[in-house]
C-alpha cells in the first residue's frame, strides 16, 4: 500500500510482550508521510500498544521500527516524543487552568509559554481564547478532548498519533475535531495514524487503513478496503459493524 | 526497681489474660508468647548495652549500630519489593542519615562520643528512618500505580522521567514526612514523650529531660526529611529504563 509513498514510519517484523504476554506479533508495514492512516480492530488488538511503539514510551521486543529511514533507537527520548507527538484517550488534564494544559510541553524544556500563541493555538483548534483562563473542570469532555489534542500540537510535530480521541464526542464536536485534523494534515503536511472505532470516520478521513486483530495486522490498504475487505476476518468485522 | 518489683508489674499482664479467658477473645496464648519474649529481649539488650557501655570499645559501638541498620534495612525493605534493589536503597539511606546525625552531634560537640549516647540516639534515628522509609514506600508504590497516566502524558510531552515522576515523588516525600511533623506540634500538650518521661521517672531534672527531648525532636525532623528525600531520589529512576519509559508490569 505504501509504495508510491515515502513511509514516515516503517516496521519491519515488530514483536511486543509484557511478561510473556504476547500483544503484538510480526508487524510489519508502513505509514506513507503526510497521509492519514487509520487504525481500526476490536478491542485488544494492540492498537494503542502499536501506537506508543511509535513515538518511544515502549520498545519492541523483536525487530525493528524507522522513523523517516533512521532507526528509532537513533534518537534521544526526548526528542523522538517532540517529533512524534502522540494524543492518548487516556491522557489526563492538569488540574488547572487552560494556560497550564497547553503551556506544559514548554515548561518541560525550562521554557515559558507566550500567552499570545496559547491563544492562537486555541482558535486553531476551535475554542474561544477566552477558554484559556478557565479551569479545565469546567470544559466538557469535547473541550477538554481538543485541549489535550492542542496540548499535542504545541510541540508542533511532524507525525501525530491519536488514539480514538473523538469517543466520548458529541456528532457536533466529533465533526470539528475531524475537520481540524484533516486542516492539520493538509496545512502543514503533518502524518496522522489515528485509531478509530468508528469505521465510516476511517472512510471519511483517512487516506489509508491497517486492520488489525490479536495482535497482527490483517490487512491495510487505502481506507476504501473497509467497503470491501479481501479477508474474512475483516469482512466479518465490518459487517459487525465498529466494536 | 528491684526484680521482686518488676515481677508484681506482672499484675498488668495478669487483668489482659483474665478478660481475654472471660470474653473468650482467644489471645491468651499471645499475650504469653509477646511477653515471655519481650522479658527475653529487653534483658538480653539490656545486659548487652551494659556491656557495650562498660567496654566503651568502638568496635562493639559500631556493631550494636550495625545491626540495628541490619535490622532496619531488613523490616522496611519489604514495603518496597517491586522497587529493584530496595535493600541497598534502604540501607545506604539509614547509614548516610546516621553518619549525617552522629556528625553533628559528635562533631559540634553536643553529645559526648560515648557508647551511652551513640548507642540511645542511634537507635531512635535508625528507628525513626526505619518507620519514615515504611511510610514512604508504602505511599511512592501505591502514588505511581495510580497514576501511570500522568506520568505517561509527561513523557509523551517530551518530558524525563524525573519530570514525569515529580508530583507523585512530592506528594510521597510530603505524606510521609506529616506524621513527624503533626507529633512534634501536639507533643507536651497530649502525650509526654517516652524518652523524657523515662528521664524523668529515673530522678532526671525535668528541665534537662526536656532540653533532651527536643534535642531529638529536631534530631528527628532531619532524620524524617533526609530519609524521604534521599530514598525518594535513589527509588524513582528504577521505574524507568534506559530508553526513558516507565517499565511495564502485566
Amino acid at each position: 500500500m505504501t509504495t508510491d509513498y515515502k513511509p514516515a514510519i516503517h516496521f519491519n517484523h515488530v514483536d511486543y510482550s509484557i511478561d510473556g504476554n504476547k500483544i503484538l506479533r510480526g508487524i510489519t508495514g508502513s505509514f506513507p508521510e503526510g497521509k492519514i492512516t487509520t487504525l481500526v480492530g476490536p478491542s485488544g488488538a494492540g492498537k494503542t500498544t502499536l501506537l506508543k511503539l511509535c513515538n518511544g514510551l515502549l520498545s519492541p521486543e523483536s525487530g525493528e521500527i524507522y522513523i523517516k529511514d533512521k532507526g528509532i533507537d537513533s534518537f534521544e527520548p526526548v526528542e523522538l516524543r517532540r517529533k512524534v507527538g502522540i494524543a492518548l484517550q487516556s491522557a489526563p488534564m492538569v488540574s488547572g487552568t487552560v494556560y497550564k494544559n497547553l503551556a506544559l510541553p514548554v515548561e518541560l524544556r525550562g521554557e515559558k509559554y507566550d500567552k499570545k500563541e496559547a491563544e492562537s493555538l486555541l482558535r486553531d483548534v476551535g475554542l474561544d481564547e477566552k477558554f484559556l483562563d478557565r479551569k479545565v473542570t469546567d470544559l466538557s469532555g469535547g473541550q477538554q478532548q481538543k485541549v489535550s489534542i492542542a496540548r499535542t500540537l504545541v510541540n508542533k510535530p511532524e507525525i501525530l498519533l491519536l488514539d480514538e480521541i473523538t469517543s466520548s464526542l458529541d456528532r457536533t464536536s466529533l465533526k470539528e475535531v475531524e475537520e481540524l485534523i484533516t486542516l492539520i494534515n493538509r496545512k502543514y503536511g503533518t502524518t496522522i495514524i489515528w485509531i478509530t472505532h468508528n469505521l465510516q470516520q476511517a472512510l471519511d478521513i483517512g487516506d489509508y487503513t491497517w486492520v488489525m486483530m490479536d495482535g497482527e495486522v490483517i490487512e491495510t490498504g487505502e481506507s476504501e478496503l473497509l467497503r470491501s475487505p479481501a479477508n474474512d476476518r475483516v469482512k466479518s468485522f465490518v459487517q459487525g459493524g465498529a466494536q | 526497681m528491684t526484680y521482686l518489683t518488676l515481677s508484681i508489674t506482672l499484675i498488668f499482664v495478669v487483668i489482659p489474660l483474665v478478660l481475654s479467658k472471660t470474653l473468650n477473645l482467644g489471645l491468651e496464648r499471645d499475650t504469653i508468647i509477646a511477653t515471655v519474649r519481650s522479658i527475653i529481649q529487653l534483658l538480653l539488650v539490656g545486659f548487652i548495652l551494659k556491656f557495650v557501655f562498660d567496654s566503651e570499645s568502638l568496635l562493639y559501638i559500631f556493631l550494636m549500630v550495625t545491626l540495628m541498620i541490619v535490622a532496619a534495612t531488613h523490616n522496611a525493605r519489604n514495603k518496597g519489593a517491586s522497587i529493584k534493589g530496595i535493600t541497598w536503597k534502604v540501607a545506604v539511606t539509614l547509614i548516610f542519615v546516621e553518619v549525617l546525625t552522629q556528625g553533628i552531634l559528635i562533631g559540634l560537640d553536643i553529645t559526648p562520643p560515648t557508647a551511652q549516647y551513640i548507642i540511645s540516639i542511634s537507635g531512635m534515628v535508625i528507628g525513626n528512618s526505619m518507620v519514615l522509609s515504611i511510610l514512604f514506600l508504602n505511599r511512592f508504590t501505591a502514588e505511581v500505580e495510580s497514576h501511570q497516566d500522568e506520568t505517561e502524558l509527561v513523557l509523551s510531552l517530551g518530558g524525563t522521567p524525573k519530570q514525569a515522576i515529580h508530583t507523585q515523588l512530592i506528594n510521597s516525600i510530603k505524606a510521609s514526612m506529616i506524621p513527624t511533623i503533626e507529633s512534634q506540634k501536639t507533643v507536651g500538650l497530649v502525650q509526654l514523650p517516652g524518652m523524657m518521661s523515662g528521664q524523668i521517672i529515673a530522678g532526671a531534672d525535668p528541665i534537662q529531660a526536656v532540653q533532651f527531648q527536643l534535642l531529638i525532636m529536631f534530631l528527628l525532623l532531619t532524620t524524617a526529611s533526609v530519609t524521604s528525600v534521599m530514598l525518594g531520589f535513589l527509588s524513582y529512576p528504577t521505574l524507568f529504563n534506559q530508553r526513558m519509559q516507565l517499565i511495564q508490569k502485566s
